[in-house]
């Protein structure tokens, strides 16, 4: 009988590790972003143009070089940052102005960014500027989107496709 | 850190009792937290092996193959698919439960660093092969686990570009990515493995099955679960869309919400701390450390019991170069040694009856030497007086001997219970310093130097070296394997004990009172 009762009692401690396994294995349910919300992704890796153009080293130039380092033309491989700003119904959430990867400066810039929006109508304007320009943007980009409730967009970038694409 | 440690004990040493209650010694889950988890990791092995069969790469591909799984082949496939989960997720729970009983028992200390620190890394590559293994069901909760465990990824300047970006909108992902997890979801594991092994290098015989009944048990219950709670995938991942709610398996993925809400910075911090903390334990303070145990030639026979009785494998026996009879000696590595003393209580040479001069056995600890524990057991008899009198060795890492409250009874503390040699008790009683003698220690099958309940039994029985003799009446010894936190048990097996010696004193013929007071020397019963 004591024996019955024992194999009874490592029942229940079995019923009940799985069932707490199992519980915590779904449950609680994690509700990662309000339901009315949806979602903007600005994100690229873009290379911006070069500091210099290759040129032609003047004489004077190859002269001052070492012997063996002499050749006719330079090519800095040193590139701009790109300048970014990205806002949505005019109000300015994001600009940066992000450096070129790499110990030369030479790769390309990058950035991740996330915005939470309320569903529905949004103006939405992108800028970049990656020629050294002081002032004004090479790029811009301003759509009204329409976002359904947890809908994700991306907002994407390459030069080859014209500058900023929506994904 | 002492009161962590208390915090952690006082909730496991109730659910050890509790459990004990139904579950015999040697099968207490509590006590086979680290088998239980072998255990698990081969049926994760197993399950895994079958349902990769069915598993195939791709990003649609991956989803629909399980789909397939948990749906056309439920009975099979679909039932492995949930094993695999439930028992990944029991691993998790017997390596928390593993490590906070490690730590709450103090069991981190001195020489065990090294399985401490080990545990550590493969607690660390269990998780990430979990983690992983949530990626390749490419459903929803694959999708959020996917974002937020790259963007967490890249907070850190090691990926040129952000890994978070291969899944920035539908069509970013491509399927070698798969192939890439698939390949880190078994190549992390067997790595895992490799750890465990070295995890195990330092700990002498250790459980890594457990008992057949506990293994049946744990196994039909994850088998159940499967069949009454399916694992089954959320959706399929779209990434044109947040995940929104999922069901997130909190055993692995506790810290995720988290990780999405904090900055980077701080994240990264607390884990850095975090792990900081957790590989430094075993030399941050208190340190405690007792005295390596120490070899005296002059009395050592070379008889090689010491080496067989520790369970830090920190003798060894080597050549001895001497002029003496004997071959063998024993070499103590101090930084094995942990000061437990089990060598000493298995030394022949340990022999109370021996003059003062003379008890000094072949190996010994230096801080506490065998005569300093004859000394004092002299010393706590003249405290006890009136029938039944009771002396109670007990191990320090059980009931303290300052607890010891009870009106006829005195106790001495020991490093271990495996210190004591089974001649003191007959000494005890011989010499009429008490009626009886109580060794209190650990839980059964769950003692602090893992082996020195279980020497202490075997030597008390007559199966290990040194023997109790056959001359100790046996109605006077008791053991109560009580462990620290057993004082109300421990106080009232003494008050019955102390009147049962009671009760035996009052009838005629004390049996070892009759026993001749033989000249002892080396040669024991
Ligand atoms: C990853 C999976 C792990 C497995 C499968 C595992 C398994 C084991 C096993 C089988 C033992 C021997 C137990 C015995 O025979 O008494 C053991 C000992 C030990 N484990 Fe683990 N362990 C794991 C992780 C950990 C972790 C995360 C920690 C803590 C950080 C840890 C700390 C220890 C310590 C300190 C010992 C030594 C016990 C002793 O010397 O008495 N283990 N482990
Ligand atoms: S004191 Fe303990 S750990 Fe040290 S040598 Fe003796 S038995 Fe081994
Ligand atoms: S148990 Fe004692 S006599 Fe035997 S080898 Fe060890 S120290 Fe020497």
């Amino acid at each position: 009988m004591a024996d019955i009762m024992r194999y009874a009692g490592q029942a229940v401690f079995y019923v009940c590790a799985a069932a707490l396994t199992g519980y915590l294995s779904f449950r609680p349910l994690y509700q990662q972003t309000h339901p009315g919300l949806a979602q903007i992704k600005l994100s690229f890796s873009h290379g911006a143009q070069r500091v210099e153009d290759c040129r032609r080293l003047t004489t004077k130039e190859i002269a001052a070089l070492p012997p063996s380092e002499r050749r006719p033309n330079t090519c800095s491989r040193e590139r701009h940052p790109v300048y970014v700003e990205f806002s949505i119904d005019g109000e300015l959430l994001y600009s940066k102005s992000l450096e070129p990867a790499g110990l030369s400066k030479d790769g390309p810039s990058r950035t991740y960014q996330k915005f939470l929006v309320e569903a529905g109508v949004h103006a939405v304007t992108a800028r970049l500027r990656d020629s050294g320009r002081e002032a004004g943007f090479d790029y811009e980009m301003e759509q009204q989107l329409t976002l359904a409730p947890g809908q994700s967009l991306a907002v994407d970038f390459r030069s080859e496709a014209g500058g900023f694409i929506l994904k | 850190m002492d009161a962590i440690r208390g915090l952690l004990r006082f909730p496991l040493d109730r659910l050890e009792r509790l459990l004990g209650t139904v579950f015999p010694a040697h099968w207490n889950p509590l006590f086979n937290l680290g088998a239980l988890g072998f255990f698990f990791y081969w049926v994760i092995t197993v399950s895994g092996i079958y349902i990769y069969i069915f598993f195939d790469t791709g990003i649609h591909e991956a989803y629909q193959s399980i789909e397939y799984m948990t749906n056309e082949q439920w009975y099979l496939a679909g039932v492995m698919r949930s094993l695999h989960r439930y028992a990944s997720d029991a691993l998790i729970i017997c390596l928390l439960l593993h490590m906070a009983r490690e730590f709450s028992l103090g069991r981190y200390r001195g020489a065990r660093w090294f399985s401490w620190v080990t545990g550590i890394a493969a607690m660390m590559l269990i998780y990430m092969a979990g983690i992983s293994g949530y990626w390749l069901v490419w459903d929803k909760l694959a999708q959020y686990v996917a974002i937020v465990s790259t963007e967490w990824l890249d907070w850190l300047p090691i990926f040129g570009e952000p890994v978070a970006r291969n899944f920035l909108a539908p069509g970013s992902l491509d399927n070698r990515f798969f192939t890439l997890m698939i390949f880190l979801h078994i190549a992390v594991p067997l790595f895992a493995l490799a750890v465990l092994w070295m995890h195990l290098q330092r700990v002498v015989k250790p459980v890594i099955n457990p008992p057949r009944g506990l293994a049946a048990g744990s196994f039909l219950s994850m088998l159940a679960l499967s069949l009454v709670l399916p694992a089954v995938s959320q959706g399929p991942a779209d990434l044109a869309r947040v995940p929104g709610n999922v069901g997130l398996d909190w055993i692995y993925l506790p810290l995720f919400p988290l990780l999405e809400r904090l900055p980077g910075s701080v994240t990264w911090s607390a884990a850095m701390a975090v792990f900081l903390i957790l590989i430094t334990i075993p030399v941050l303070p208190p340190m405690k450390r007792s005295a390596a145990a120490v070899v005296d030639l002059g009395n050592c026979n070379g008889c090689t019991r010491c080496d067989l009785d520790c369970p830090y494998e920190a003798i060894a026996m080597v050549e001895r170069k001497d002029d003496s009879p004997f071959s063998m000696m024993p070499q103590v590595s101090a930084s094995l040694c942990v000061g437990c003393g089990i060598c000493a209580g298995s030394c022949p040479t340990s022999m109370p009856f021996r003059r003062r001069a003379d008890l000094s056995p072949g190996i010994d600890l230096p801080d506490f030497t065998m005569a300093m524990l004859r000394d004092e057991v002299e010393a706590v008899a003249k405290r006890i007086s009136g029938p039944g009198r009771l002396i109670v060795f007990s191990c320090q890492h059980g009931v303290r001997a300052s607890d010891v409250k009870h009106g006829s009874c005195a106790a001495v503390s020991l490093r271990c219970i495996g210190q004591l040699p089974p001649s003191f008790i007959d000494y005890v009683l011989s010499r009429d310093l008490a009626d009886g003698v109580l060794l209190a220690g650990c839980k059964e099958n769950d003692c602090y130097n893992r082996f020195g309940l279980r020497w202490t039994e075997d030597r008390l029985a007559g199966q290990r070296d040194p023997h109790l003799r056959a001359r100790v009446d046996r109605r006077r010894l008791k053991t109560v394997w009580c462990g620290a936190g057993g004082n109300a048990w421990l106080d009232a097996e003494l008050a019955a004990f102390s009147q049962e010696m009671a009760s035996l004193e009052s009838l005629p013929g004390k049996a070892h009172a009759q026993a001749p007071r033989v000249k002892e020397d080396a040669a024991h019963g």
